[in-house]
């Protein structure tokens, strides 16, 4: 009974999950729009982007393989299920021994692999733009995210995404400088895996200035629906590690009971609301960097993340 | 409550290792003396953040010193002297970012392998906080040597003295008539080398110093 | 009983080897061959599995009265010697079986035939040598036999300089190890293992280390002694390509592990931090490398060099660990390396299976001159995207789970309580995940230019598929991949003896954990289920299949490329390798390799082609190699004049040694 419980409430994160991606990203778009003093499409609207998309007929090109058709529910599963592994409103859910940190990052580098390998499967130039660029900015993004998880782990312990997110409400760790160094590393390899701006820009038409929409540009209807989807999840991955590993307070814990399972949503889509108009102010107020200048920037969150690792092995000392 | 204080003090302390890095990173000029804005102001709140757990007040004249001094005048001043100067706003490093990054990282290392031996009576949170002072003077340096243009060297310096009154207001005692005495003289250097750049302005139209060294007289 | 087995099926291997000299004319010369090697490597590898997972008849010795006359050669089989017979028997079955689809479109079988099971039959021995003489004549039997497979086709155009340096570097290992040997025996001279383990009193150990990391390094393809390893693997035909790198290398792991885990006693703690450090330097020099290469052979074996460092890292923190007394943790990295081992002699056999499978449909190596394979060989394609899968670490294949291994024991080392290995740790880690990274780019790489998009040649355009044997060795790997990734708990208990021998504890147990996860430390601390990622990935896409089957569109249709609206393009717009990986070429090769690209653009209304051309300087080539070279050369023309003096100079030249050794006689009475 207890068991059934507890899978249920698993079951249930992982639909609030996928049930809160769209809003997510309609919300910021929205915030962006009005501060540049545009109404902005309604906040539902990417929800109804992908049931449009979904309704619609599929051209795939003359050449496109068995791989291009089948990388896009590959990437979207992937996705989800890094997402869902990732505590949202409780943390100590009955499979979060399988949400190992490394585990996560590496799944999201899986759906990186499919997406840039569909990026060439038609064989044109603006998927390969795309795939090179990507994989020039997963080279050092990657390094940095696994160095902030070092960083996460050593202090906490364990690279158990669940653990981490418990010790960080506990009190044994309080202000260190590596939390800081390995906040601002996190936000910079988020902003760039996420295909923000600075790093790259998700509204654009340009192809000079493409990375992710340039390895997506030969998708339409249920396949498109599924990698924006799939985009969607990402954001809010990011975002919920955010939430749960530096902002703690307010998650549930596991056996807690119902109400606190509520409360904890609700602190959760707070915690999301104030991340998405913080996203949404910074994309405002910067400017997309050149290309050859996002690997300066994810640089330099490498070299975030190993001062933090590295202050962290060698303050142990006492 | 006097662990969190001591960690906010650490914390600080890192904030201005990672904003010597942030000076490190810029490759524009604006950008630059915006974020040595940024680094005076973090070293006001950690020397005023010091004056309140040492209780010791003449540190909150200390702050506001640097915080009006180096935060507001010298920032400023610096902006207009690059628009009348009509200086030209890119700086190039003399190997990438990158590889200064990694240089900085090394810095970083050798004076935490420096300070934490040295100091092995003292507490784990002022050891650290002196190792951190000495990577924002090695990373001042740094910033001197791996740009290839006056006003970055400036700041450079700048920021070196920043981490010096990192180290003294950490260490538990620095009388005000010495902080009077140095912010006086960073403002006549800066007076001076504002004259300079002015002069060589006039005379090279240009304030890149790898110009300046065709004129030397011997071999760049 | 399982000792005399092997030496059984070895002894097979070497008369097969014999046999074939005289009839590799014959019609079906190429079926018995393989198909007898095939049958000795099974049965081989079945020996070695059932004694290295019953724990029966480990440390069986045997001494046969071959060689020198007062040592004999003495062979044993313990939990190392069987792991790694398992790992080299693996590779020589399925070599095997794609050797008898490949073998059939070679041109010289006689210069192959002879020579393959004999390479089969020198690494099996050398892994099974109790001795210093019997492993160093086993260890120069191998790397001979390697080479006349390298030289089998000596016409190509560069093979013959690769057998060359190829020769020049084993000799140069074999000599490092004779010396280290040499330390090891000491004074008293007891070349026999036992004898060695006995004697414990190895004076320069640090030496030792030094010439083993040399000596099996270089054969392993350490950076800087790799330079023959992606010479000589793609010049051999493919499926000894996949046995050297993906075989042969990890004889030389084993060389090393033997040397300095066994025979050393109790390591130094800069032993640790130096080999990974050489480790994590290898791992980033090698996808690198890989990464500025377009031959998909040559792209393989650099690849070998990166997987190579990885292992080492593993080794380094072991002997880290275990010189700062932490057998647990030592335990840790041991099992990750030598998972790491058998990992990747399984994908980068499967993965050079694949080119060689390339190569005949095509005959081109060149990436450059492919595209579009996938249509034409569908079920290499995805046997190779599996492999790649593989290798770029992703879950749920094996790659992942030895390097969340190795990262577990690296995010136990802050525990070490040496300055420098605080320092350098993090660094190396820093390493391992920009090679992991760097590593998924290359394979995205590799497989999206030759397999995907459109044909750049007609060779590719035509190519056909290969043949079933080379196909089924194939997917045996696959399957062998995906097992290893989702059943990772019972080669982690497989490694449990050999763990306990070397580092002195082992890994809790893993079978009875639910859902097959692994705990290598505490449940507290991390746990990986790659069963359970695997059915969670399963389950999502089933259940976004099922949801867009039930209420989306299934319409489809074909059209041209959307390409931006630009009309139908020709297949020479898509990217090429080289293209492929410029970012990162400009990114990290600037620095690494001093890349520069030169791009000459005929002016305006000139119809000649542009041409790009991209410099890059191999730094170990320039800085260690050519002055070597240089100095040898020169030495030797001085030398030379010796060949031509008179008799009156020969001697005074005999006068001279004469009074010096009296003088020197004189001197040290």
């Amino acid at each position: 009974m207890a068991v059934a419980l507890d899978l249920t409430v698993q079951l249930g994160q992982m639909l609030i999950v996928l049930a809160l991606a769209p809003l997510l990203t309609g919300y910021v778009r929205k915030v962006k729009a009005r501060l540049l003093r545009r109404q902005g499409p309604p906040l539902l609207q990417p929800y109804r982007d992908l049931l449009r998309l979904v309704r619609k007929e599929v051209v795939l090109a003359q050449n496109a393989s068995w791989l291009f058709r089948v990388a896009p529910y590959l990437i979207f599963a992937t996705t989800w299920v890094a997402a869902a592994l990732v505590p949202t409103f409780a943390t100590g859910l009955i499979f979060s021994q399988a949400a190992d940190m490394i585990a996560i990052v590496a799944l999201l580098g899986s759906a990186r692999f499919m997406l840039a390998l569909a990026g060439l499967d038609v064989g044109t130039s603006f998927g390969g733009i795309g795939s090179s660029r990507e994989m020039m900015i997963a080279s050092l993004a990657e390094p940095a995210m696994l160095m902030v998880v070092f960083t996460l782990s050593l202090l906490a312990g364990s690279t158990q995404l669940s653990s981490i997110a418990a010790s960080m409400q506990g009190p044994g760790i309080g202000l260190r400088v590596s939390l800081a160094l390995a906040l601002v590393g996190l936000i910079m390899v988020a902003i760039a895996e996420n295909a923000r701006i600075p790093v790259d820009n998700p509204a654009t038409h340009l192809e000079l200035t493409m990375v992710h929409e340039a390895m997506i540009l030969e998708y339409s209807g249920r396949h498109l629906a599924l990698i924006e989807a799939a985009s969607f999840l990402k954001l809010l991955l990011y975002v919920s590690v955010i939430a749960c590993v530096f902002v703690p307070w307010g998650t549930a814990v596991s056996g807690q009971g119902l109400d606190a399972y509520v409360a904890g949503l609700g602190i959760y889509a707070a915690k999301l609301a104030a991340a998405g108009c913080m996203l949404a102010v910074f994309e405002t107020v910067i400017a997309k960097m050149r290309v050859f200048r996002v690997s300066d920037f994810l640089g330099a969150a490498l070299m975030l993340g190993f001062l933090a690792t590295l202050l962290l092995f060698v303050s142990r000392v006492t | 409550m006097d662990q969190l204080a001591l960690d906010v003090a650490h914390l600080l302390a890192g904030g201005l290792v990672l904003a010597s890095f942030m000076l490190l990173y810029q490759d524009r000029m604006t950008g630059l003396i915006n974020t040595f804005a940024l680094h005076a102001l973090v070293v006001s709140f950690s020397v005023a953040w010091q004056a309140y757990i040492q209780q010791a007040p003449h540190l909150y004249i200390t702050a506001a010193i640097a915080l009006i001094v180096k935060a507001l005048v010298i920032p400023l001043a610096l902006h207009r002297i690059i628009v009348r100067l009509d200086i030209h706003r890119t700086i190039e490093p003399v190997v990438g970012i990158g590889q200064t990054m990694l240089a900085g990282i090394g810095l970083v290392a050798l004076s935490v392998m420096v300070m934490l031996p040295i100091t092995a009576q003292a507490g784990t949170l002022a050891r650290e906080d002196l190792a951190f002072a000495l990577s924002v003077i090695l990373l001042g340096l740094l910033m001197m040597i791996s740009r290839r243009n006056a006003v970055s060297q400036v700041i450079g310096f700048m920021s070196i003295e920043n981490g010096l009154i990192l180290a003294a207001t950490g260490a538990k005692g620095m009388p005000l008539v010495v902080e009077i005495s140095v912010a006086f003289s960073i403002l006549i250097a800066l007076i001076v080398i504002g004259i300079f750049l002015f002069r060589i302005r006039e005379r090279f139209e240009t304030v890149d110093i790898h110009v300046l060294h065709e004129h030397r007289g011997e071999q760049p | 009983m399982a000792l005399a087995g092997l030496l059984w099926c070895i002894a097979t291997l070497l008369g097969t080897a014999v046999a074939a000299i005289a009839m590799a004319r014959h019609r079906s010369a190429t079926t018995l061959v393989y198909g007898v090697a095939l049958c000795a490597c099974v049965i081989a590898l079945a020996m070695a599995g059932w004694s290295l997972l019953t724990l029966n008849s480990l440390g069986q010795a045997l001494t046969l009265p071959v060689g020198l006359p007062w040592l004999g050669a003495h062979f044993r089989i313990d939990a190392l010697a069987a792991f790694f017979l398992l790992v080299v028997n693996l590779g020589g079955a399925t070599a095997s079986l794609y050797g008898l689809g490949y073998g059939r479109h070679e041109e010289t079988p006689g210069r192959v035939l002879p020579f393959y099971p004999a390479f089969l039959a020198g690494m099996n021995l050398v892994v099974l040598a109790d001795d210093a003489f019997t492993f160093l004549f086993t260890w120069e039997f191998m790397s001979l036999a390697s080479w006349a497979l390298v030289m089998a086709h000596h016409r190509r155009p560069g093979n013959a300089t690769a057998g060359y340096i190829y020769l020049l570097m084993a000799g140069f290992g074999t000599l490092a190890l004779l010396l280290a040997f040499g330390l090891l025996a000491g004074p008293a001279g007891g070349y026999a293992f036992d004898a060695i383990r006995s004697a414990q009193t190895a004076s320069l150990a640090g030496a030792v280390l030094v010439l083993a990391l040399v000596g099996a390094g270089s054969k392993a393809g350490l950076v800087p002694l790799h330079v023959w390893l992606p010479l000589a693997h793609p010049a051999a035909p493919s499926h000894v390509s996949a046995l050297m790198s993906g075989v042969m290398t990890k004889v030389a792991v084993y060389g090393f592990v033997r040397i300095v885990f066994d025979l050393l006693g109790s390591p130094v703690w800069w032993w640790g931090g130096l080999v990974a450090l050489l480790g994590g330097v290898t791992a980033v020099m090698g996808v690198l490398y890989a990464l500025m290469e377009h031959d998909l052979k040559r792209l393989l074996a650099y690849h070998t060099v990166e997987n190579i460092g990885i292992i080492f890292i593993g080794l380094g923190l072991a002997l880290a660990f275990e010189a700062n007394e932490m057998p647990g943790a030592a335990a840790l990295g041991l099992t990750a390396a030598l998972f790491h081992v058998f990992n990747h002699s399984v994908f980068k056999s499967l993965l050079f299976f694949g080119a060689g499978a390339v190569l005949t449909a095509t005959g081109e190596r060149d990436m450059e001159r492919l595209g579009g394979l996938i249509h034409r060989m569908p079920f290499t394609a995805f046997a190779f995207l599996i492999g790649s899968a593989a290798i770029s670490a992703l879950p749920p294949f094996n790659g992942f789970v030895s390097e969340w291994l190795t990262f577990q024991a690296i995010l136990l080392s802050p525990a070490l309580p040496q300055w420098l290995l605080k320092f350098l740790i993090p660094a190396i880690g820093a390493l391992l995940a920009l090679s992991a990274a760097l590593a998924a780019a290359c394979f995205v790489k590799a497989f999206g230019v030759s397999f995907l998009g459109r044909p750049r040649t007609e060779v590719a355009r035509d190519a056909a598929e290969t043949d079933r044997w080379s196909l089924a060795s194939m997917f045996v790997l696959v399957t062998l991949c995906l097992l290893a990734g989702i059943l990772p708990g019972y080669f982690i208990d497989a490694l449990a003896p050999v763990s306990q021998a070397l580092a002195g504890a082992q890994l809790p147990r893993q079978e009875q954990l639910d859902w097959l996860t692994i705990v290598p430390i505490a449940q507290s601390r991390s746990s990986y289920s790659g069963l359970l990622l695997f059915l969670f990935i399963a389950m999502a896409a089933g259940v976004g299949a099922e949801v867009i089957h039930r209420w989306a569109s299934a319409a489809t249709r074909r059209s041209a490329p959307w390409d931006c609206g630009f009309p139908d393009a020709s297949p020479v717009t898509q990217y090429t390798a080289g293209s492929f990986s410029q970012p990162i070429r400009r990114v990290f090769g600037s620095v690494v390799f001093r890349a520069r690209e030169e791009v000459h653009i005929p002016p305006p209304g000139d119809a000649s082609a542009a041409r790009m051309h991209v410099r890059l300087h191999d730094v170990p080539w320039d800085v260690l190699y050519v002055p070597t070279a240089k100095l040898v050369n020169l030495a030797a023309d001085r030398l030379n004049k010796v060949q031509f003096m008179t008799i009156r100079a020969y001697l005074t030249l005999v006068f001279g040694a004469l009074v010096v050794l009296l003088a020197v006689l004189a001197v040290w009475q």
